[in-house]
């Protein structure tokens, strides 16, 4: 699983903020918290398929913006109570660019 | 070495409070719990369904014996913790076990008051309290045939009811002529005595016990009168009493209650105490929400945060006995400074009692019909002056028909598959499922397991009503409301710190108010970025990532990612370039549906995000703007084509509304605002349900406001009557701005109003003429700042274009 793709800057992903990498197999929607760590989960809510790349980021959590599930940034679980969880991939910033394992 | 913690009493404060302390601080304790029952916690408050064959004693279990190994808790069941050697801080149990600790935690609850009359230690003679005593009854009622239950409260009812479900001829006596005496008025209680007799109960009122009769157990009762009656098994359930004979024999403090402070701790700091056992600023309590807030604290010092402080808890109840509902909070009896109103209708067994107090709700007592015992309980808390909607107080909060959940107002009258919560498609059944089988107790709770009522909220009454019947009983207790989970600090507090301290940045705020959270939550966030800008309109920046996406992007997201765009159109007037050019977008960006809204414009869906800029530009270049149809901001002028057409029309609404527009959009406001002018009172710009509405007349204009065609459909209020336009503008922006600055972030102007009050409004933008012209000045000001087109913005950068585009394609 070292199959690593340059994606972009992280300077061009706003802190708290999320871009989406379009990928043959869909989007994925890839975040950079305030602490600047970097993650990438795919691009569909575990509850109604929404797009957790437009929520809002806080702490290592997006809130989804259709119906506020809270999704762990790390695993990509939801937050309890809520049920399910959606595919993370491997990300990693290195001297300010930003990498994904696909 | 960790520190030990010992909890005696293994019911349900105490082990609330163990839970939230695992929440907040899991490794802190080696954790002992001692409990005189040979279970696990369970839940108390469902005995009455045990009784009643509904439920089994897996179901009423909150903890099991595996959640304390899970957990790593010592639990010594069926042992009765006898002594305390507080020098040597040990716990001592009848069997001799000892543990020691370093904090102590006494839960030890409440007994049932046994009434000392001769006989009362007869076996067949019990309380209504624990597992044993429901086993008791279930034996007796398999061979005999007498119950007499003493004492007419909640508790006796629910026990009365059992019995007789198990087949028992019951008696219930009364001391009082009023069943539940503590909770319901004299009407109510006659209503609710009717109804139980109808059920098949019998009661005795007036009547006190003077003797158990029986030799080797009990045969019958005799009262003073003289009267007796067999009776195989006596439950007495005459009231309870805190459990603080350990407490006393160790000396602590103790009067009605252990007494404690606001961290739970009892006079020797080393020993905390919280739940029924509890006496705390003169009071003790038997509800539910207020031992849990109570756990919360305790739990919150013990883990050593010290900012926790219990303040005590207003209670309301909304109980159910026996399929009725009742509900009752404050005084309400009353006295000679109260005025009582009063709805009695018992054909519908509907009874309806409200106190007041100095235009304030000082009570209230409700019997058949409860679903607006929260609105009340609500206005009572707050202190709420209720003068401006006296007349049609008793009718409830939603008395013009509300949308979404049927009309339905009692959930006792509705199947398990029946429809609660419109929104989420949440079904009767599905609440009582997530209540039972997840061990829920509060509003908040049912609201994240289920999603029942949390998404428009119109069914919030039903979910209570569905909590009371399903938990026993429902109290609700904050005093005051937090913002959010990241912070104690009031939405009213957070405000005035900001206007106070010149903070303008959401930083500062989290800063300056100790936030729990180093970038908060998905809630606070985007009401601090308002706050901060409303507050400080030049000074302040603002902070996309904390706003929610539509009013990032400028566009509504819809269910499958893509947004809908809707151009302005001033008053709702378009011309044929306008719709030539709206047309070629949509076909040039592949619109998947092209509506009119109700807001006079017309709406593009099927967007893809990376389209928004080009859609923009070329809207923009036909003399379109953004129509902020996204936005907690001014939405729509709505008009009537006004005298300039209308054979009606009294004046020119649509010029006016054109006007008002030019005015007032772009402003950002607490939530959305709608604005209509009506040309004549024939209304057809529907004025009389937006946030502000015009209507106008021969004479000059009719000013309206707090109007709400959504959930809870409301009627305007007559702010004022006015003039000349000039005056109506000037009027419209004052009522803007202090909407914007005092409301709280997602509040509309109707619940707003109804909070502060129309005197309120009146006085400050009617009556103060230089206060409102200030207000107005205000509201200019900020519009130099907020009163620009964010499309044209947003379509102009290539830098800032790239937050609508992928970073990369991959494949």
């Amino acid at each position: 699983m070292s199959n690593w793709i340059e994606i972009g800057a992280v300077e061009d992903i706003p802190q708290l903020g999320s871009r989406v990498v379009e990928t043959v197999k869909g989007d994925i929607a890839v975040f950079r918290a305030a602490d600047d760590h970097v993650f990438a989960l795919r691009d569909k809510c575990p509850h109604k398929a929404g797009p957790l790349s437009q929520g809002i980021v806080h702490g290592h959590t997006v809130t989804c913006p259709l119906h506020n599930w809270k999704i762990d940034l790390a695993s990509g679980e939801a937050q309890s109570p809520d049920e399910g969880c959606t595919s993370k991939y491997e990300a990693k910033v290195e001297a300010g660019v930003v990498y994904l394992a696909l | 070495m960790k520190e030990k913690l010992v909890l005696v009493g293994n019911g349900m404060a105490g082990v609330r409070t163990i839970e939230e302390l695992l929440k907040i601080a899991p490794d802190m304790y080696d954790i002992t719990v001692f409990g005189a029952e040979p279970y696990g916690n369970y839940n108390r408050i469902l005995l009455s369904p045990l009784l009643a064959g509904e439920k089994s004693i897996d179901d009423i279990m909150l903890n099991t014996i595996d959640w304390y190994e899970e957990n790593n808790i010592k639990l010594h069941e069926g042992k009765i913790v006898v002594d305390i050697d507080r020098k040597g801080r040990k716990v001592i149990a009848d069997d001799g076990t000892e543990e020691s600790y370093d904090r102590l935690l006494l839960a030890t609850g409440s007994n049932p008051f046994i009434i000392p009359v001769p006989g009362h230690n007869l076996p067949g003679v019990i309380g209504f309290r624990d597992i044993k005593d429901v086993e008791t009854m279930l034996d007796t009622a398999k061979s005999r045939k007498h119950a007499v239950v003493i004492g007419g409260g909640l508790l006796g009812l629910e026990a009365a009811n059992g019995l007789k479900i198990q087949g028992m001829d019951v008696t219930v006596v009364h001391l009082t002529d009023t069943l539940m005496e503590r909770q319901m008025d004299e009407v109510s209680g006659r209503m609710l005595q009717q109804s139980l007799e109808q059920k098949g109960l019998q009661f005795l009122m007036a009547t006190q016990t003077e003797a158990i009769l029986g030799d080797e157990r009990v045969k019958a009762v005799r009262f003073k009168s003289g009267l007796e009656i067999a009776a195989d098994i006596v439950v007495m359930a005459a009231g309870i009493r805190p459990n603080i004979e350990l407490a006393k024999k160790i000396g602590l403090h103790c009067e009605r209650g252990i007494v404690v402070n606001d961290t739970m701790q009892t006079f020797d700091p080393k020993i905390y105490s919280v739940g029924e056992c509890v006496q705390h600023r003169g009071e003790t309590y038997g509800l539910v929400a207020p031992l849990f807030e109570q756990g919360k604290v305790c739990a919150n010092h013990l883990a050593k945060y010290g900012i926790g402080r219990y303040e005590g808890s207003v209670t309301s109840t909304k109980l159910k006995v026996t399929g009725i509902d009742l509900f009752s909070a404050g005084d309400f009896t009353g006295d000679d400074t109260t005025e009582d109103l009063v709805v009695k209708d018992v054909a519908r067994g509907v009874y309806k009692k409200v106190v007041l107090k100095d235009n304030k709700i000082h009570g209230a007592v409700m019997y058949g019909d409860t679903v607006d015992g929260a609105w009340y309980f609500q206005l009572l808390r707050d202190g709420t002056d209720v003068s401006d909607f006296r007349d049609s107080l008793m009718f409830g909060q939603a008395h013009l028909g509300d949308s979404g959940h049927g009309g339905q107002n009692a959930a006792s009258a509705m199947n398990d598959d029946m429809e609660i919560c419109g929104c989420n498609g949440i079904c009767k059944g599905d609440v009582v499922k997530a209540i039972t089988s997840k061990g829920l107790f509060t509003l908040e709770e049912v609201r994240s397991h289920t999603k029942a009522s949390a998404s428009c909220g119109s069914c919030t009454g039903l979910v209570e009503q569905i909590l009371a019947s399903t938990v026993g009983d429902y109290s609700d207790t904050p005093k005051k409301k937090a913002m959010c989970g990241c912070t104690d600090y009031t939405h009213d507090e957070v405000r005035e710190t900001i206007a106070r301290n010149e903070l303008t940045s959401i930083p500062a705020v989290r800063d300056f108010l100790e936030w729990r959270t180093p970038d908060g939550c998905a809630s606070c966030r985007p009401a601090l970025n308002f706050y901060v800008l409303a507050a400080w309109p030049r000074e302040a920046k603002d902070d996309p990532q904390s706003r929610f996406i539509n009013e990032r992007v400028h566009a509504n997201i819809q269910k499958d990612g893509t947004y809908s765009v809707v151009p302005r159109m001033w008053g709702g007037v378009t011309t044929p370039n306008e719709l030539r050019a709206i047309a070629d977008a949509a076909e040039k960006f592949d619109a998947k549906m092209v509506k009119v809204t109700g807001g006079q414009r017309i709406d593009l869906f099927g967007i893809k995000k990376e389209d928004l800029p080009e859609i923009w530009g070329d809207l923009n270049r036909a003399g379109m703007v953004s129509g902020h149809a996204y936005g907690k901001s001014l939405r729509t002028v709505k008009t009537c084509v006004g005298e300039e057409w209308c054979r009606f029309g009294t004046q020119d609404s649509t010029g006016l509304g054109i006007k008002i527009e030019e005015m007032t959009w772009g402003s950002q406001t607490p939530h959305k605002f709608k604005i209509a002018v009506s040309g004549c009172p024939r209304n057809c710009a529907e004025a009389t349900i937006k946030d502000f509405g015009v209507v106008c007349v021969d004479s000059g204009y009719e000013l309206h406001v707090g109007g709400n065609g959504g959930i809870h459909v409301k009627a305007t209020d007559l702010l004022a009557r006015v003039k000349t336009e000039e005056e109506a503008m000037e009027y419209c922006g004052a009522f803007m701005q202090i909407y914007r600055e005092e409301a709280h972030y997602l509040e509309r102007t109707a619940p707003w109003i109804e909070r502060v009050g129309l005197t309120y409004v009146k006085e400050k933008v009617v009556e103060d003429e230089v206060g409102r012209k200030v207000l107005y000045q205000r509201f200019q000001e900020s519009q130099e700042v907020f009163r620009f087109d964010p499309w044209a913005r947003e379509a102009e950068g290539q830098e800032t274009r790239k937050a609508y585009i992928p970073i990369k394609k991959v494949g």
